[in-house]
């Protein structure tokens, strides 16, 4: 949902040449009759309220149905509370990795040519393009008992598939791409000029890092967590594979929803899943306010 | 693009600097945070799982759910008298088939109280965590509360479905679950089997002739009973639901009896969901002798009482309370070890690749 939302908001940054061709075009599009306009307007306003407004009114509508104080008892249960503390987790430790490894990549692809480099960029996008599910019964493939080097890790006391090792696994798989496709062109397009110049003036590797790369692409870096970090939240298929359900020790936020809801507690399945659209709702707001905020410096090309 | 300006002596210039290194900063102080919440995270983790606790996992099918939430409390009660001990009691709940693929592949299940005993069996044949010969160890094949499958109908019964006949007339639907991955959908799949050889008085063809429509009167097969139950209750899909009769109370009542009933087929089967410690777990977490009295207590007047009052039938009627007794009527029940010729023999010409269903199920 935030990602298409996100996506759709965002429009590639027009470069400034391109600037003034674009105005010209958007003004002869909104030459069409009224009635068109007020027809499209209409459709636009109808789908988004049938996909996007009323599902996210009944989540929270069903999550308070039977009042505040039972709301808060759901979410303060021993097992949604375990629930919670293991996405964070599951988050906390997959988020930072896949923001190192983000940046390392769209460095690498933005900076140099290699041999493989295509190569590498097809594979950043591979876990967009496989399903959730597969993703995570590969995992258990690689690393459960039955594999070749389950044996192994059973035998020296390795827990991955089932607990929490192979949830984050799971978890980084799926959210690797966020960062780095998100940075890549926007490294790309800023070029390395201003590297090198600060290379070139006698700054270090690391200083020129600090400095000058990151600063510049700190709104993807920025945007790109912050959809990974959603998604991480809310990652359902290939946790669920990879979990064993354990009740209040693998079971995320989105697989104690499901509990929840197989078990009649619909109220406090509600009451869960609403945390997550309020994860949802605070990721679109932050960006929001970013935008609004740093509006000046967004416009000047940098902006995402 | 932008070329960096290289001569930056205007003030607006170097307080932009100013502001720029001063984010700079900022993000590393975000950055090394970052990674800070990261090793806190693991390990704070680290730290969890060091606790020395008895802890005892539970891997179990769909609909016992409620059952071991209750029993789970009973049971820690009676080790704190026993034992003096506090002890963890875990559980996992899914279909009963998909549960064994998790602990071959490496769920580290104490115990497992699946559906049928073909599943723990496959766990035995799979993996060498428990004897082949398991299902002796217990009383009663190794199942301490039985069931039987049962139809859930809308209030009325708008359908009129009276019997297992009924299913395949036209324009009824029927829910059950993928026999594959659930253990009830098993169950269910051989009870209709068990009406067909008796109505048909043995004659092969006709059976599969009836199962083949009954099969294509199913419009989605869920991967657990659970899952079939909210198909049918929440999303109010399907004429007919063929459940667990534990799992058909429980939805009448949670949801109301004003919405749904149940109807009693001439013929059912006994299902004995079976029980059993995986030793070479409970051994290697020193969970041996928890495990085995976790499931020895399941037999104790105490627990047949819980499990009756669960929609579950006792294999110890006598304990039970009279009341809930009542609730389960009387039927013609087959059973799996003399119409079907025991488990191995059902999973393999059922159920297993190239199996009965796979013969007559065809997708829509």
């Amino acid at each position: 949902m935030i990602d298409t939302l996100a996506h759709a908001s965002l429009p590639p940054p027009p470069k400034p040449h391109e600037l003034a061709t674009a105005r010209a075009v958007t003004r002869a599009a909104t030459g069409e009759a009224p009635a068109i306009r007020l027809l499209l307007i209409a459709a636009a306003i109808l789908f988004l309220t049938l996909f996007l407004f009323a599902p996210l009114a009944l989540v929270f509508t069903e999550a308070l149905r039977q009042g505040v104080v039972k709301f808060i008892g759901a979410l303060t249960q021993k097992e949604a509370l375990a629930a919670i503390r293991l996405t964070l987790i599951t988050a906390g430790i997959s988020v930072p990795l896949n923001l190192a490894f983000g940046l390392a990549a769209a460095w690498a692809i933005a900076r140099f040519r290699f041999p493989g480099k295509s190569l590498l960029l097809t594979l950043i996008d591979l876990p967009f393009s496989v399903s959730p599910v597969i993703s995570g019964l590969v995992f258990v493939l690689i690393f459960g008992a039955q594999s070749l080097i389950g044996p192994w890790l059973s035998a020296h006391g390795i827990k991955i598939v089932f607990a929490l090792p192979g949830i984050v696994l799971a978890t980084i798989f799926v959210t690797l791409p966020f960062v780095a496709r998100e940075l890549i062109p926007l490294m790309q397009e800023q070029g390395a000029d201003q590297e090198e110049a600060a290379l070139s003036l006698g700054a270090s590797g690391w200083q020129t890092f600090w400095h000058v790369t990151l600063p510049n692409v700190r709104w993807g870096v920025l945007y790109g967590v912050l959809l990974c970090n959603a998604r991480a939240m809310g990652e359902f298929g290939a946790v669920s594979v990879i979990s064993g359900h354990v009740r209040g020790l693998t079971n995320t936020i989105p697989l104690h929803v499901e509990v929840l809801y197989n078990e009649y507690a619909f109220s406090a399945a509600f009451a869960m899943a609403s945390l997550l659209a309020l994860l949802a709702l605070v990721t679109l707001a932050l960006k929001t306010f970013l935008e609004w905020r740093f509006a000046g410096e967004l416009a000047n090309g940098l902006r995402h | 693009m932008h070329s960096y300006p290289y001569s930056r002596a205007a003030t607006p210039a170097a307080l932009a600097e100013d502001g720029r290194q001063r984010r700079a900063s900022l993000l590393r102080l975000a950055f090394v945070a970052l990674v800070a919440a990261a090793t806190i995270a693991a390990t704070g983790l680290a730290a969890r799982s060091a606790r020395a606790d008895q802890t005892l996992l539970n891997v179990s099918y769909d609909p016992t759910r409620e059952l071991y939430q209750a029993y789970n409390e009973l049971f820690a009660r009676h080790w704190k008298e026993v034992k003096g001990e506090d002890v963890t009691l875990q559980a996992s709940h899914g279909g009963s088939g998909a549960q064994a693929r998790s602990v071959i592949d490496g769920l580290e299940a104490d115990v497992v109280t699946l559906a049928l005993a073909a599943d723990i069996t496959a766990i035995a044949d799979k993996t060498g965590k428990l004897p082949a010969d398991w299902q002796a160890r217990l009383p009663h094949n190794s199942s301490p509360y039985t069931s039987t499958i049962v139809f859930l109908v809308r209030k009325g019964n708008p359908k009129g479905v009276k019997d297992w006949g009924d299913l395949v007339k036209p324009g009824v639907e029927v829910i059950t679950p993928n026999p594959k991955t659930s253990g009830g959908a098993r169950w269910n799949y051989l009870a209709a089997w068990a009406w067909a050889e008796d109505q048909y008085k043995g004659d092969d063809a006709k059976v599969r002739d009836y199962i083949k429509t009954l099969l294509t009167h199913v419009p989605v097969l869920d991967s657990g009973a659970r899952g079939a139950t909210t198909t049918f209750v929440q999303r109010g899909l399907g004429d007919v639901l063929l459940a667990w009769e534990n799992e058909a109370f429980l939805a009448i009542n949670e949801l109301g009896p004003d919405q749904f009933e149940i109807v009693v087929p001439s013929i059912s089967i006994l299902a004995e969901p079976p029980v059993a410690v995986v030793d070479a777990n409970a051994k290697a977490h020193g969970t041996e002798e928890l495990a085995k009295t976790y499931l020895d207590y399941l037999y104790s007047p105490e627990a047949q009482k819980l499990i009756a009052k669960n929609y579950y039938r006792p294999v110890d009627p006598a304990a039970a309370d009279p009341e809930d007794l009542k609730r389960f009527p009387a039927l013609k029940l087959v059973t799996i070890d003399k119409d079907f010729g025991g488990w191995v023999k059902a999973q393999k010409e059922h159920f297993a690749d190239g199996g009965s269903f796979d013969q007559l199920y065809q997708p829509k």
